[in-house]
């Protein structure tokens, strides 16, 4: 089985501080660390690695410096590692993103199943997993809790949702993006952190992929930021008390003054 | 911690101990010491981080450093838990006879799966009547066609039942007295070697401390190790390269005390302000700590030395041993005192730690036969002076 994980780094989130001034993320100094929900994908990527053989691709767009979180993630296992990088990758929203990483698993090659954690812990979309699934034109299940069986060219898995689970199979090659319930992840060996300390990582660029300059980067993004605030505080509602016809006139009247109607 | 000028490597195993020992043993820590229970799960989380291979030689699927990488990982795992941390080096105090005499054939058979955790060792020389008086060994192995057959129970020994290969010191030759024991490799399983009774211990109590018990068991003349007569050597030569661990142990269990009296120092209120700034508490805490960086130091400085090469390292490796363990029951026992009341409670970890602190003054030789060696090194030395 040929896999795919697709990880981010990300600042710290227990270490970072934000700008009160203009309410973003002073990333100035944060040490950076593989976003913790992609641990999952990684781990799992391994497991069924274990379970049905083949091949475990790591994959990151980012700076020449994200490829320290390829290594880390070497260290517990993985074959390989790819860093997608260059400028014109800069100022990508997570469709520029996910274009990018579309491009990166089509050059990787004959690949049965994308792995990436549910969201990254910086931005918190959860849109790129889905929306590198949409533009490879594969199937997706996000939010996956469990995987069944791959078989037959398909995969059998459970989806997590807000009040149960769905039992879901679709064809292969597909993406899914998992939860933090699908596993515990391991901890690197000694050999394996050796290993890839001296691993090739190779970096294929803008060109390497194939890619049209408009589809990537802040060229490639539709995403306007127009402001970034912290919703307004809502004050505390009120529990209405007394008899029935007493809770109504009271409701009546401060409908009437807020002029609500 | 000091600067120690570890190498990349080495700094990586200790990170990833700690990592082990934070993450995976320091949460299950108490139970395992509330329900005496063999830590089957934590030594594999060891044996998949590579940690078991971390002092064996490359060949042997090992990483190929020495006693210093093994003191390391002792130490880290003992700040969070002592029985647990034991359970892993009480396999490489069974591993090393194998390492340090073994033939070519008993390496390649017996040290890849020690190395890679996939089985446990341990070792047996103690009997009832054979303690710091090793000679009193009443074990007997006697030669028989093709086998020897052994006689005897071994008793409180590290990993007993939960390990697949034992090195045991028997008596071949009674006559001869101390040159008249053999080291044996004995596989778990081989008719005739069976389990007594689980000791039920003060302090490292996650671990397996049981006895072995050998009835007219066969073990095949190619599993002695060295030669017939060499069992007292190849037991010292161990043990002179294993009691840094000890010391590692010692420093781990100490600075896991310090850590959390330090820690408790600063939240505890009392007379409105933190008990960290009172000077009774503050000149405790910088007793703690001066004692275990110098016993770490002197753990490491042993340690390096060893795996230079140096031929003669018996009192040195002593020395350790007392220096560290001393320090270990002190700072423990400080620790409960900055606690106060609930340093003595079991809700609180301090009192486990002076429990699991005091088994290293004890074995591997007492500390008082330690100083018996140190002092007899000396007066040897200064004879040789004039």
């Amino acid at each position: 089985m040929n896999i795919v994980v697709c990880i981010k780094q990300v600042p710290d989130t227990t270490e970072v501080k934000i700008n009160p001034q203009t309410n973003t993320l002073m990333r100035e100094g944060v040490p950076s660390i593989i976003n913790p929900f992609d641990m999952y994908a990684i781990e799992e990527g391994l497991r069924l690695r274990e379970r049905f053989g083949g091949r475990v691709t790591l994959l990151t767009m980012g700076p020449p410096q994200a490829k320290d979180a390829l290594r880390e993630a070497l260290g517990l296992g993985a074959d390989a590692a790819v860093l997608l990088s260059d400028r014109a990758f800069a100022g990508a929203d997570t469709l520029a993103t996910s274009t990018t990483l579309a491009k990166g698993v089509e050059k990787v090659g004959n690949v049965d199943l994308v792995i990436c954690g549910k969201q990254a812990a910086d931005g918190d979309t959860a849109q790129v997993g889905p929306g590198t699934a949409e533009r490879l034109g594969w199937p997706h299940t996000s939010f996956v809790r469990k995987i069944h069986e791959v078989a037959g060219g398909s995969i059998k898995l459970e989806r997590m949702t807000e009040t149960g689970y769905e039992v879901v199979e679709m064809r292969l090659p597909a993406v899914i993006t998992v939860v933090k319930e699908i596993n515990e992840p391991r901890l690197p060996s000694l050999k394996g952190q050796i290993r890839a300390k001296s691993a090739e990582i190779p970096a294929w660029t803008a060109a390497d992929l194939g890619a049209t300059p408009e589809q990537l980067g802040l060229s490639g993004s539709p995403t306007q930021v127009v402001r970034i605030f912290t919703p307004e505080r809502r004050s505390g509602g009120k529990i209405l008390e007394g008899s029935l016809a007493e809770q109504l006139d009271f409701l009546v009247a401060r409908l009437r003054e807020t002029k609500a109607v | 911690m000091m600067e120690y000028f570890l190498t990349e490597e080495q700094k990586m195993i200790k990170d990833l101990a700690r990592r082990v020992a934070d993450e995976r043993i320091a949460p299950a820590a108490a139970e395992l010491d509330e329900k005496e229970e063999f830590p089957w799960e934590l030594m594999k989380v060891c044996a998949e981080s590579d940690l078991f291979g971390v002092y064996m030689p490359e060949e042997y699927g090992g990483l190929g450093g020495g006693v210093l990488e093994q003191a390391l990982v002792v130490e880290e795992l003992s700040r969070a838990c002592a029985g647990v941390a034991v359970s892993y080096a009480a396999s490489g105090l069974g591993a090393f006879p194998i390492l340090l005499f073994g033939t070519d054939a008993q390496k390649k058979k017996y040290l890849p799966d020690i190395a890679s955790g996939k089985k446990l060792a341990a070792f047996g020389l103690t009997e009832a009547n054979a303690g710091s008086d090793a000679g009193g060994i009443e074990t007997t192995a006697v030669l028989d066609g093709d086998s020897y057959v052994l006689n005897g129970t071994k008793q409180w020994i590290t990993n007993g039942g939960e390990a697949e290969v034992y090195t045991v010191i028997a008596m071949t030759d009674k006559k001869k007295g101390s040159r008249g024991a053999t080291a044996f490799i004995v596989e778990k399983g081989t008719p005739g070697f069976t389990f007594g009774k689980k000791e039920k211990k003060l302090g490292i109590r996650a671990s397996a401390t049981r006895e072995l018990v050998f009835h007219n068991c066969r073990v095949p003349k190619e599993n002695v190790l060295a030669r017939e007569g060499m069992g007292f050597i190849v037991a010292m030569k161990t043990l002179d390269r294993t009691r840094p661990g000890i010391g590692a142990q010692a420093v781990g269990i100490a600075q896991g005390a310090l850590d959390a009296a330090a820690k408790y120092a600063r939240q505890r209120h009392q007379f409105g302000q933190p008990i960290s700034s009172f000077q009774a508490i503050q000149h405790m805490l910088a007793d703690m700590a001066i004692q275990v960086e110098a016993a770490r130091a002197f753990v490491y400085a042993v340690a390096k030395s060893i795996d230079s090469g140096v031929k003669e390292f018996s009192k040195e490796s002593a020395m350790v041993k007392v220096f560290a363990s001393d320090v270990a029951v002190k700072v423990t026992l400080d620790a409960i005192q900055v606690f106060g009341g609930y340093g003595y409670m079991r809700d609180y970890p301090v009192e486990k730690m002076l429990r699991d602190a005091k088994i290293t003054q004890i074995y591997e030789g007492t500390n008082q036969i330690q100083r018996n060696v140190i002092a007899l090194e000396l007066i040897k030395e200064y004879a040789g002076r004039k």
